[in-house]
């Protein structure tokens, strides 16, 4: 199975197919063939890992003493195409990352495909949905068992395509069009540096686009540091806008307007983890480029720590549920890409595994939970939903402690592995930065938990809970939200990681820590005070009522990010908009100001003059020869004012034939 | 040589014929027919020339696509299917002049400067060297290397038009 | 074969079509016969190519397939134009479209 990778996105791709023209006949709308094809693609990736884990370590890595045998990756390539010199191969790649990125792919798909045929039932594009769901899963299979970076760049658009018109799946309303526009124009924005990072890469590389000899180039010296910081600032810029790294995250909230099962499938566990999938694959190019084993200061880690706290700190004033989630989200793909930054390597991959979990989980449940209340409004219409919910409240708590890192639930053990290979590879600063990040992910999640499940119940309507199809899903998720985790605690032996460190890894040099109590009690301790003071700040109403209106500083700061550090208002306004505004505020105070004195100040210079002028010059000897020219000129504009009839054909005659006189001249003259 | 002149007589006969019922035949939908065959006989011609790919374009682009177009915009434009005494403008006479005074000097000036120029003879070069020179791998390959930014180009040019027309014929 | 047979074919059609799009008061026939117009000079394109050996074969070759693509370009814009029109004023009639009279 590992040389016939293929197979899977092939699968899902015919079950596209198969559901748009012919899923509106059959019984359950197209559902059963996409749930079908997911769940075959779910068992063929779980035969995947089976066999990756059974396979041979005949690859030998390292340099001189410390050579060690790994599992060597699984190539199958054709030629795709040959023109002139250049002959571009097609296939597959997989190695330890494939694998597990292919097995929670389909894992969440396939939850999701599950709890979307109750989520979604009697849609009217029920079909389609189903549809785009296949193909965005296609999407996702071709970027992570790509072995060419043209063939990545293939999956990676599709998905864009697919979320454009996920987000989108209810356009009739404006809003929703709106935000799918918006989600499909700012990771385009950040394409086009995809587009120039590949096409550097495969000059530099000696003309290939495979991955691996991408890599090989980059580490081995091949390729020039100058190209490469160039390259990987173009690719980072395609992380940046894919992945909802700040300052282009601003789409991902506005992308909650799809429906839920689509934010916890494209927006929480796959789509958006494709940018940090991508930095962890071309990692030489980066490692190099950025001077990533140097510790200190880099790039990478700096995107990624500012996104951490920026979206953190937004998480907290939003009153929908699912908004909250959103830059939860945000922030926490800035962990991963904080991680690659500080060569926390295997750290990132482990906490994308984990995450895709838990933020399906929180993403299903606030569906199971809205799909109940039919609101997504925190503050108006939920609250104490604890007791008419008690399955949905368990997995969702589950789910928030997992995402606020408490032992020993999954977050724990990949954000303590962020931590400490921020710690440990020198980026002392960037560790606080996420010790900070964990705090308020904690807090924010005990605010989002009190305003949904405690308190009074504020909505309309009687709250029931969810049928099987949506709870189901929710319970599968809670077991690997606890259970996640465990794959690479110390007790395990750091099962995950020697299953994902490949080839790459190993020739860059990735330096691997050890489990360290200290730094896991540390984070432990954030996390437990941030969820004390958040149990006093929203539980027990200690938060001061009413600050943001006593105090101004309070109220500048809420005022700030509730219009989230007015990021839209620079992009709509700033950068489409500004260009005429400013300039042409700036242009009427100038005209105003400094072009009326000096109009002025000319005009009564000239007024004088003209006086005089006026008396002798003018009504004397001009006025005669202006009425007579005037008069010639009227006459003449008359008469050619009769061959400007306005039809476009007289103009044509007119047109041919003086190019034919012109013709006839040059002829007759030369 | 003689077979290829004669093939030559006939597809240009066809196709000015055509072209002349074209711009004076008085049904809409006739017009379009006989475009057919102006398109046919000139793709034809290409085949004479010995481009062969340009010659399957042209029957796939214009008498596939872009009459089927034009079929399209007399549906839309309701115009009369059948005959319909009001096609031409008023300006018949001077158009008849600008292009009569047109072919005269075109003519004129190809017959003077070229004289008898013959196309080189293709009869005697070897199947290797036409396809290496000239076939439809030469083609592609030219495209996809010296004319690549071109082709680019013009992919862009087609997009645009794409977009453009839609927004020209939509309704709102 | 003589180069002038082909290039007295294209410039018969050129001016065929030069004298459609002149006279002709329907703008689906107006754009017919500048797709004549479009044909005439994809013939010179080809032949100029043949009458030569080398690369210059095969740019006469590859210049009359951009042709072809820009004239597809044209009608689709061409004929929305045309389409605008004729929901504007009910009538395709060009000769009636003088709004730029002077």
């Amino acid at each position: 199975m590992l040389e016939h990778a293929w197979v899977i996105p092939a699968i899902t791709f015919t079950s596209f197919w198969l559901i748009l023209f012919f899923g509106r006949r059959l019984p359950k709308g197209g559902s059963e063939i996409g749930i079908l094809a997911v769940g075959s693609t779910l068992v063929l990736s779980c035969v995947m890992v089976a066999q990756w884990v059974g396979r041979a370590k005949t690859l030998a890595v390292g340099h001189g003493e410390e050579i060690e045998h790994i599992r060597g990756p699984v190539d199958n390539t054709v030629r795709w195409f040959t023109s002139g010199q250049f002959r571009v191969r097609v296939g597959t790649h997989v190695d330890g990352l494939t694998v597990v990125m292919l097995f929670t792919v389909a894992l969440i798909s396939f939850l999701v495909h599950v709890f979307s045929t109750n989520y979604m039932e009697g849609d009217r594009r029920f079909t389609h949905y189903f549809a785009s769901l296949s193909l965005f899963t296609t999407g996702m299979y071709v970027l992570v068992t790509a072995s060419t970076t043209l063939a990545a760049l293939f999956g990676w658009e599709l998905m864009g395509l697919c979320s454009f018109m996920l987000i989108g799946h209810w356009w009739e309303e404006k809003p929703n069009s709106n935000a799918a526009l918006k989600a499909f124009f700012t990771t385009r924005t950040g394409d086009i540096g995809l587009l120039v990072g590949i096409s550097i890469l495969f000059w530099a590389a000696g003309g290939t686009f495979d991955i691996a000899k991408i890599n090989q180039a980059a580490l081995s010296g091949q390729i020039s540091h100058t190209v490469l910081v160039v390259a990987a600032c173009a690719l980072l810029a395609a992380v940046i806008g894919k992945s909802a790294q700040f300052p282009l995250h601003t789409w991902l909230p506005d992308a909650m307007a799809g429906p839920t099962p689509v934010s916890a499938l494209i927006h929480a566990a796959t789509m958006v983890v494709a940018g940090v999938y991508l930095l962890a694959r071309v990692y030489g190019v980066f490692w190099v480029g950025f001077h990533i084993p140097d510790g200190g200061f880099n790039f990478v880690a700096a995107v990624g720590a500012t996104t951490i706290v920026i979206a953190a700190v937004l998480a907290f004033v939003q009153r929908d549920i699912k908004k909250v989630l959103a830059y939860s989200t945000i922030s926490q793909l800035g962990y991963m890409v904080m991680a690659l930054g500080v060569g926390a390597w295997t750290a990132a991959i482990f906490h994308l595994f984990t995450h895709a979990m838990f933020k399906a989980l929180l993403f299903l449940g606030s569906g199971s939970v809205s799909h109940s209340v039919h609101s997504f409004d925190m503050v108006d219409d939920m609250g104490g939903l604890r007791k008419p919910m008690p399955k949905t409240f368990a997995t969702f708590m589950v789910g928030s402690l997992a995402l606020a890192g408490l032992f020993p639930l999954a977050g724990f053990w990949s954000k303590d592995e962020i931590l400490l290979g921020a710690g440990e590879n020198g980026y002392k600063v960037f560790m606080i930065v996420g010790l900070v990040g964990a705090f308020m992910t904690a807090m924010y999640m005990t605010r989002c938990v009190y305003l949904t499940f405690f308190g009074e119940y504020r909505g309309h309507g009687h709250p029931h809970e969810s049928p099987l199809p949506i709870l189901g899903p929710l319970y599968v998720l809670t077991v690997f939200s606890v259970g996640a985790g465990l794959l690479n605690a110390p007790f395990t032996h750091e099962w995950f990681g020697k299953l994902i460190e490949n080839e790459t890894f190993f020739h860059a040099g990735v330096a691997t820590h050890d489990f360290s109590v200290p730094d896991a009690l540390i984070s432990t301790v954030v996390v437990l005070a941030a969820i004390g003071i958040g149990y006093l700040l929203f539980f027990q109403g200690k938060l001061p009522r009413g600050v943001t209106a006593r105090q101004p500083l309070a109220r500048v700061g809420y005022t700030f990010l509730a219009n989230r550090y007015y990021l839209d208002h620079i992009y709509t306004g700033g950068v489409v908009g500004g260009i005429s505004g400013p300039i042409a505020r700036a242009a009427y105070w100038f005209n105003q100001n400094v072009l009326d004195g000096i109009v002025n100040g000319v005009a009564i210079v000239a007024k004088k003059f003209a006086d005089w002028q006026y008396k002798y010059i003018d009504q004397g000897a001009i006025d005669g020869t202006v009425n007579g020219s005037g008069h010639g000129a009227e006459g003449l504009g008359g008469f050619f004012r009769t061959i400007q009839t306005g039809r476009v054909q007289q103009y044509g005659a007119l047109l041919f034939g003086a190019t034919a006189l012109l013709a006839l001249a040059l002829v007759l003259t030369v | 040589m003689i077979a290829e002149n004669i093939a030559f007589g006939v597809l240009a006969a066809s196709a000015v014929l055509a072209a002349l019922r074209l711009v004076t035949t008085k049904n809409v939908v006739h017009a379009a027919l006989y475009l057919v065959v102006v398109l046919a006989s000139v793709g034809a011609n290409y085949i004479l020339l010995a481009a062969e790919f340009v010659a399957v374009v042209q029957l796939l682009v214009y008498v596939g696509a872009i009459v089927v177009i034009f079929l399209f915009g007399v549906m839309l434009t309701r115009a009369q299917i059948g005959h319909e005494s009001e096609l031409d403008n008023d300006q018949r006479g001077i158009a008849l002049v600008t292009a009569l005074f047109l072919l005269g000097i075109l003519s004129y000036v190809l017959i003077d400067f070229f004289q008898d120029d013959k196309l080189p003879e293709l009869t005697g070069v070897s199947k290797a060297t036409l396809q290496a020179t000239r076939g439809t791998g030469a083609v592609g390959d030219a495209i996809f290397s010296t004319y690549l930014v071109p082709f680019e180009v013009v992919s862009v040019l087609l997009l645009a038009a794409l977009v453009g027309a839609i927004v020209l014929a939509r309704r709102d | 074969m003589l180069i002038n047979q082909f290039l007295l074919l294209g410039a018969a059609l050129f001016c065929i079509g030069v004298y459609g799009v002149l006279a002709r008061k329907n703008g689906v026939l107006v754009l017919m016969s500048i797709e004549l117009i479009l044909n005439a000079v994809n013939i010179n394109l080809l032949a100029f190519g043949a009458m030569h050996q080398g690369p210059a074969a095969i740019t006469g070759q590859v210049f009359a397939l951009f042709i072809i693509t820009v004239a597809a370009a044209e009608v689709g814009v061409g004929l929305a134009i045309v389409l605008l029109i004729y929901r504007n004023r009910t009538s395709v009639d060009l000769s009636e479209v003088d709004l730029m009279k002077g």
